[in-house]
């Protein structure tokens, strides 16, 4: 394979791995506000994410870096274009990770729940809409600068693909919820899983479906197929109190839909509208000594990372309950 | 104001903003750790209440850390996204490299460290806070391998057709000898930092009668490490600056304020410059000293700003290549006369608090406290001086920062993220102090000995 290829490869994982992880993280918060009645529920909440939600986040630090030093024209483009949503999504992480932080060592819990719920939902809306863009191709000049503008960007198939990861982060939270908790706070998310997973077939399959027909390749129906397999077998898990299946289905439908984008994008990364100034793995791509360079680094330390965030997962693997008695006997 | 003077102003804001609790980070964490491993090593309370006290404080910090960090990650796409385009190929491989090697090491353990504290066994919960700890001076060393590479440009070639910068030698790269000095200057100055933070909360926990004995404790711990630090800033800071006269000679000119090059170079204490004229009105110095900092010789030879900026309009044609040299100036001497004096702070305080003895006056609690800022001044004019000394450059030598800006980003864009960020930051900076005040005056949580709580350590968690 060529190295421009595996870094194309790399960087849709960082994406998946961030969709996936951090995907969670945003559904929490999106349903905190829906979900947690008293205050003792509402800490349950911060605390099933409380100790991975800041190494989730890194997946996308490292995506960043890694499209800096791989695809160093994708970066400049994709960030200087999209400047105002990225702005955005910068001031909603910022406001979400000081909530979760701050809100249990301050005194005003209120304010804190708005800034995880606004800094979860912004972000997990405007993440599908750049990507939406990203697929759908955006106006670049020959110098690969963007020229349109804030408006080019919230364009009705951008809008249906904020919609769409909204509510699939949202259905993954719910179920993450549901498998992270007992008995009332788990009866609530499941209620809320179906909900938002109805919504997510909707809104996804819109989304996937429009994709597919405007672009879609024969290996990407298949993606897009499991996708939307994955979604309706995450309901029918809820459904039947399967948590732990529950989570895996919309974990795996995060993969696929991430996979139907990236593979519809392929060989570009980011196509313009005139396919002449088209930022392609090619075009875009550092030299081949650094995707080398780069290619030994991964090789070595993605394992290693993987190895030890899954090890945490594995540290907190034990539902969250407010029961004291629970609480004393659990180790 | 154009693009480029707001994302300037941005780039400017948002880095010293991000840097107050950089080196805080690193030195507290490592506080943190060798205060966990004192109680593990010797199980006495005093440094278990230690720890969490201090750790608290730290997460608190860590926590803006955090948040400003990826904000500088993105403004190189956003705001110079014509710098990105030309290094991208040599630059963004330390950047990813910090985030893949550092960064997931010191965000996922530290979350095992708050939330592990019954859930791991005690030896891998002090090795989670050790790796957290190793993941943030890491993270520096990455950091300051990319800004390293734009202040002396090193393992590249630029491609003739292309017209990037191209890395050709990786190793060059980390082992560029500016990172090499820059490293310990900025890992001794965190300490220097968390130094002067322990001891001025210490001083004034003491002077409140609050477990005298154990802040005691703390306190000479921080004022050890603040002057052994201090020692290595200095050290540091002295190699740094040769290597700076040989590498960028006109950020030293500009930081002196010498207009000809001149042998036996004094240091200058006080100068009134006249820019106009490239000379200086009024100038007080210590004879020979410059060339002593510089050279390691009485008399050695340093090239002044006049003659600097001749010899370069021949290499690089037409245009200004001096930076602002007030602000180089004085942001240079006020780094060293701050880090100076929180090294002669913890010198004094060893002595007052020698063989047992305890200081009550409450002068003694004052200029410790205000001590705390002494290094957060210092660290933040080593930025504005080491980045805008490098002016008109942004890559030494080889791109201006003029030329680096996004042709694409609009006054409105630039101008809305530069008052948002800003905004948000003053916002974020007035609730951090708030909260560390709000624990400072709490204070350590009650000996586990003396009673036991109903939750137990809850303040670490949500």
């Amino acid at each position: 394979m060529e190295l421009t290829t595996v870094w194309f490869v790399l960087i849709a994982v960082l994406w998946t791995g961030y969709f996936v992880l951090e995907g969670f993280d945003f559904g929490v918060g999106v349903l905190l506000p829906f979900l947690a009645g008293d205050e003792a529920e509402r800490r349950l909440v911060y605390r099933a994410i409380g100790p991975v939600w800041d190494g989730n986040e890194v997946w996308l630090l490292v995506a960043g870096g890694a499209t800096f030093a791989a695809f160093p024209e994708w970066y400049a483009t994709l960030f200087s274009g999209f400047y105002l949503p990225l702005f955005l999504i910068l001031l909603a992480l910022i406001a979400r990770g000081v909530a979760l932080e701050y809100r249990a060592k301050s005194d005003r819990t209120r304010a804190w729940d708005h800034a995880f719920f606004w800094g979860s939902l912004i972000p997990a809306f405007l993440w599908g809409v750049a990507f939406a863009n990203i697929v759908r191709g955006v106006p670049l000049d020959a110098d690969h600068e963007y020229t349109g503008t804030l408006l080019t960007l919230l364009n009705p198939y951008a809008l249906l693909g904020g919609v769409a990861t909204l509510t699939l982060f949202t259905f993954h939270g719910a179920v993450f919820l549901a498998l992270r908790t007992v008995g009332e706070l788990r009866a609530g998310a499941t209620r809320l899983a179906l909900q938002a997973g109805l919504a997510s077939v909707l809104a996804g399959g819109a989304f996937l479906l429009l994709t597919q027909l405007d672009g879609g390749r024969t290996a990407t129906w298949i993606t897009a197929g499991i996708a939307t397999a994955g979604l309706l077998a995450a309901l029918v898990a809820t459904r039947a109190g399967r948590d732990g299946l529950a989570f895996t289905a919309t974990a795996t439908a995060i993969v696929a839909v991430t996979a139907t984008l990236f593979g519809n994008l392929w060989p570009d990364v980011m196509p313009a509208l005139d396919p002449a100034n088209s930022l392609t793995v090619v075009n875009a791509a550092s030299t081949p000594y650094t995707l080398g360079v780069m290619t030994w680094v991964a090789a070595i330390f993605t394992p290693v990372v993987l190895l030890y965030q899954g090890w945490t997962y594995w540290v907190f693997r034990k539902r969250l309950t407010n029961d004291p008695l629970e609480k004393a006997i659990s180790p | 104001m154009d693009v480029l003077d707001l994302s300037r102003w941005q780039f400017g804001i948002t880095t010293v903003y991000h840097f107050l609790f950089v080196p805080l980070t690193i030195g507290l964490s490592l506080v943190v750790a060798g205060l966990q491993t004192a109680w593990y090593r010797t199980k006495k309370p005093a440094y278990l209440r230690l720890t969490r006290f201090w750790g608290r404080l730290f997460l608190i910090n860590f926590a803006m850390g955090v948040v400003t960090g990826i904000v500088q990650e993105f403004q190189f796409g956003m705001n110079w996204s014509e710098y990105s385009r030309f290094v991208g190929d040599v630059f963004g491989a330390p950047l990813a490299m910090e985030g893949l090697i550092a960064f997931f090491l010191e965000s996922t353990f530290l979350g095992l460290w708050i939330f592990g504290w019954d859930k791991l066994p005690p030896r891998v919960h002090l090795a989670t806070i050790w790796l957290a700890s190793i993941g943030t001076a890491l993270s520096a060393y990455f950091i300051l391998a990319a800004n390293s590479w734009m202040q002396h440009p090193v393992g590249y070639r630029i491609n003739p057709v292309t017209h990037r910068a191209e890395l050709t030698d990786i190793w060059a790269v980390l082992t560029n000898s500016t990172t090499l000095v820059t490293f310990p200057h900025v890992i001794f100055g965190a300490f220097v930092t968390a130094g002067a933070f322990v001891a001025g909360i210490s001083a004034w926990q003491i002077a409140r009668r609050r477990d005298v004995a154990m802040f005691r404790t703390s306190l000479r711990l921080a004022m050890v490490v603040g002057l052994v630090a201090a020692g290595g800033v200095a050290l540091s800071g002295h190699w740094q600056a040769q290597i700076m006269t040989e590498q960028q000679p006109m950020k030293m000119a500009a930081a002196e304020a010498l207009w000809q090059d001149e042998s036996s170079a004094g240091f200058s204490l006080f100068a009134i410059g006249d820019v106009e004229n490239g000379r200086n009105r009024v100038n007080l110095q210590v004879p020979n000293g410059l060339s002593v900092l510089a050279t390691n010789t009485l008399d050695g030879r340093v090239e002044g700003i006049n003659d600097i900026q001749a010899r370069y309009l021949a290499l690089y044609g037409a245009g200004d290549y001096r930076p602002v040299i007030g602000l180089a100036y004085w942001s240079f001497r006020l780094m060293i006369g701050f880090g100076f004096l929180a090294g002669l702070l913890s010198l004094a305080g060893l002595w007052l608090t020698r063989r047992g003895r305890t200081p009550a006056s409450p002068w003694f609690t004052r200029v410790a406290v205000a001590g705390i800022a002494l290094p957060f001044l210092a660290n933040s004019l080593g930025w504005v001086f080491t980045e805008m000394g490098r002016q008109p450059w942004t890559v030494f030598g080889v791109m201006r920062t003029a030329a680096a800006v996004s042709p694409g980003a609009d006054v409105p864009e630039v101008a809305i993220s530069l008052v948002g960020f800003t905004l948000v930051y003053a916002v974020l900076a007035a609730i951090e102090v708030r909260l560390l005040l709000k624990f400072i005056r709490l204070g350590p949580e009650p000996d586990p000995g003396a009673e036991t709580p109903a939750e137990p350590l809850p303040a670490l968690s949500y």
